[in-house]
């Protein structure tokens, strides 16, 4: 079973939806004890990421370390993706959960923010990205992004070169919206499902 | 790179659609779900479902027909129309939209713009505005009047004013409709759209005026559009979304081209 995590961050409908539609069997919960009873995790969110602090003042950022240290597969979608670096200046006295070095910054002046439509994605090999070509088109949405790491596998560039992806072993994010973004996304979704 | 947006809108009354993008091999062009998810086959980056009329009655059918129409898309979708709360956006989300687009509730309550912002996200409200140059000033684009209830009321409000205020209230994008141009075909109002693309940092999407694929390319380069909306063109002679786009690709539009 996945857990998908709901954090009160917008609503699940579309990323439960595109999980269902590749077959997989999920449960929406803030409950900490299913979290740790479940296979794997997704973080989805879009919003501001002080809204992450809910995780940890519910026990549920505890209960996603803990899952994480086990080896259940972890993906963070959107402010999910964002979640797994320091921090981000949005929100600068939220802590994210700092798997990946670095801190999320707005967009410079001079581009249009929220970065918002298809983007492409240019992959390395990666788990994520198995038969996703270079260059997919993928669907954003979002006015903060995040700085290449050394877990990054996928960049966007919108102004300057973002991270689109990152994957380290079982944990995995991902800035777009792959419950937005047709078949890349689903393939995407699909492939995590089958880890 | 950033593609430029076509997106297509679904006009719908008591659940069936009355106008807007149809397709040529469909005999019954009504069905919203349906054609949401030929459309996004097809290669739409958006799909807009408009409840045209907005009764109070007719709310639980659209309600219904959200549901219908997200079960089968899998790229963004906004519902507009009849949405005056936090409360009746957040029945739409709950039904599967991932956007709404607000009008006159907006214009009769900008701080609802922020309350649907608070709750759900900047990048779910769109704001639409319906636009109409203003032929007595001496700057008719500059001047250029917003007009609510479905074009029918003057507000005595200039356009560029009303964008800014509602990207400075948290609007996610602007859905910006050229009263002028609407039903033409004879092309975008490029000069309005660019004024009002540069006065704000949040994307603007054109609508009005579509009649051909050059008509997108010019509203997507000359008028900085970053998103144009298509409603009835591919009633003449464009067949669907992905010959749209091919053609505004070889006039050197980016675009995202299906597979």
């Amino acid at each position: 079973m996945i857990a998908v995590v709901d954090y009160k961050a917008g609503n699940l409908t579309s990323v439960m939806k595109a999980l269902h539609a590749v077959k997989a069997e999920v449960m929406a919960t803030s409950d900490p004890e299913v979290v740790l009873s479940a296979e794997k995790i997704v973080l989805p969110g879009v919003g501001h990421f002080a809204a992450t602090e809910f995780l940890a003042r519910h026990g549920l950022k505890a209960a996603i370390e803990e899952r994480v240290k086990a080896g259940a597969p972890f993906l963070g979608i959107c402010v999910g993706l964002q979640w797994l670096f320091e921090g981000s200046t949005e929100s600068p006295e939220t802590a994210g959960l700092g798997a990946f070095q670095g801190k999320c910054e707005r967009f410079a002046p001079g581009m249009k923010v929220p970065h918002v439509g298809w983007n492409s994605i240019e992959v390395e090999p990666s788990r994520l990205f198995e038969g996703v070509a270079f260059g997919s088109f993928v669907y954003y949405t979002h006015s903060y992004r995040a700085p290449l790491t050394n877990g990054t596998v996928a960049v966007t560039d919108y102004g300057v070169p973002f991270t689109a992806a990152v994957e380290r072993d079982n944990v995995m994010g991902v800035q777009f919206h792959p419950e937005k973004s047709g078949e890349a996304g689903l393939r995407i979704l699909r492939n995590f499902v089958e880890l | 790179m950033l593609t430029k947006r076509i997106i297509a809108c679904l006009d719908v009354d008591a659940g069936r659609v009355v106008k807007g993008v149809q397709f040529v091999d469909i005999i019954d062009a009504g069905d919203p779900a349906e054609l949401a998810h030929r459309h996004a086959e097809a290669g739409a980056d958006e799909i807009v479902l408009l409840d045209i009329t907005a009764t109070h009655q007719g709310r639980g059918t659209l309600i219904d027909t959200v549901k219908r129409t997200a079960r089968q898309i899998f790229v963004p979708f906004t519902v507009g129309g009849g949405i005056r709360t936090a409360d009746d956006a957040a029945a739409v989300f709950d039904a599967g939209a991932d956007k709404v687009s607000i009008n006159s509730a907006a214009i009769a309550r900008p701080d609802l713009i922020e309350e649907i912002g608070s709750r759900f996200g900047a990048q779910a409200v769109i704001v639409a505005i319906d636009a109409r140059r203003a032929k007595e000033s001496s700057d008719p684009v500059k001047d250029a009047e917003v007009f609510v209830s479905g074009g029918r009321k003057p507000t005595g409000r200039k356009v560029v004013e009303w964008a800014r205020e509602a990207e400075q209230r948290g609007a996610g994008e602007i859905l910006l409709t050229s009263m002028d141009s609407d039903g033409t075909r004879s092309g975008f109002d490029c000069e309005l759209t660019a004024m009002v693309s540069e006065a704000v940092q949040i994307p603007v999407i054109a609508s009005g005026g579509a009649g051909n694929a050059e008509h997108f390319a010019d509203i997507l380069l000359a008028g900085k559009a970053d998103a144009a909306l298509a409603a009835s063109i591919f009633h003449f002679g464009i067949a669907d979304v992905r010959e749209l786009k091919q053609e505004i690709a070889r006039r050197g539009v980016p675009v995202r081209l299906p597979c």
